[in-house]
């Protein structure tokens, strides 16, 4: 099995990658996750708003998948820590993800993730990730 | 406590008497399932409950850490709101979320948040989560909210007409 094809099964056989209803659109080493719209998203409802929670999830589940995709772990990365900076107001509509990797250690991985919707050049939210990556059983 | 202080104290009674459906009304936080078990001024407490949907690693069982990205997030927005001394709409600028240890399956997940400071602009807040109390934590944040004039909201939502209202009987 390919790594994408593995990273495939993860997210078919993961609970709230299901519920969240999040694809990934895998092309070699690069990936673009997308996360079609459900009314559940909504933070406010005011002002047709998905919730950063929400928001904040795709893109960590966006930073563990690409972080799957480039090493050779049989189980998904932990997280250490996650920081989100929201950008701007995400709308009610679908969202995109890509996921950088800047440095994949021996321990630990560091990673930049953005999501957008209409525009690629303006993001709704980045999120830096640290992972671990050691195999802990 | 003086008639100043009572009078900006309207929003927190406010809170108080609707605390129920703070954050049943937020489609997300509804559908996670969360609870708001209770608010003081500056603080605010909630409860997820374990639920098989929610699960990040199907060999473990863990909860997936998005789930408490968006407890912790809304829970900091909730404790802003209540340290506020006049009505504003909010807005998550930032949040730092550093996982201590993983939940474990079939428990509870409690939390709560605090306000600590809070200037024109913006609220600054943290918050835990854990299953018993905060000497075992399974995640800690930090939140950083814009504070916005609520002017800019939409209308046609109950509490900004009420909002609207309570600022026009103020300034009259």
């Amino acid at each position: 099995m390919s790594r994408a094809d593995e990273l495939q099964s993860f997210l078919e056989r993961t609970p709230f990658a299901q519920y969240l209803g999040m694809r990934c659109e895998i092309m070699g080493d690069e990936m673009t996750t997308i996360l079609p719209f459900q009314e559940k998203f909504i933070g406010n409802a005011a002002i047709n708003a998905m919730h950063g929670g929400c928001t904040g999830a795709f893109l960590e589940l966006t930073a563990m998948s690409q972080v799957f995709l480039l090493s050779e772990l049989q189980r998904p990365p932990k997280p250490i820590n996650i920081t989100i900076d929201y950008l701007r107001s995400a709308k009610g509509e679908d969202l995109y993800a890509r996921a950088i990797v800047h440095k994949l250690g021996r321990r630990m991985a560091s990673v930049r993730a953005e999501a957008w919707q209409a525009e690629r050049d303006k993001p709704v939210a980045a999120l830096q990730a640290h992972f671990l990556v050691v195999e802990t059983g | 406590m003086s008639d100043g202080d009572e009078e900006k104290d309207i929003l927190f009674k406010l809170m108080q008497k609707n605390a129920a459906k703070i954050m049943s009304h937020v489609p997300w936080a509804n559908a996670l399932g969360f609870e708001l078990t209770g608010i003081e001024k500056g603080r605010a407490f909630a409860r997820v409950a374990w639920r098989e949907d929610l699960v990040g690693d199907p060999d473990s069982g863990v909860i997936h850490g998005g789930v408490l990205t968006a407890l912790l997030d809304n829970l900091c927005g909730v404790a802003a709101n209540t340290a506020l001394k006049e009505p504003k709409s909010m807005a998550t600028l930032d949040l730092r979320i550093d996982y201590m240890r993983p939940a474990e399956k079939g428990r509870d997940i409690l939390a709560e948040a605090e306000c600590y400071h809070t200037t024109r602009n913006v609220a600054f807040t943290r918050a835990w989560a854990y299953h018993e109390t905060r000497d075992k934590v399974i995640a800690t944040a930090a939140g950083a909210f814009a504070l916005n004039d609520i002017s800019r909201w939409a209308s046609g939502n109950e509490a900004v007409e009420y909002a609207r209202k309570m600022l026009a009987e103020k300034s009259s």
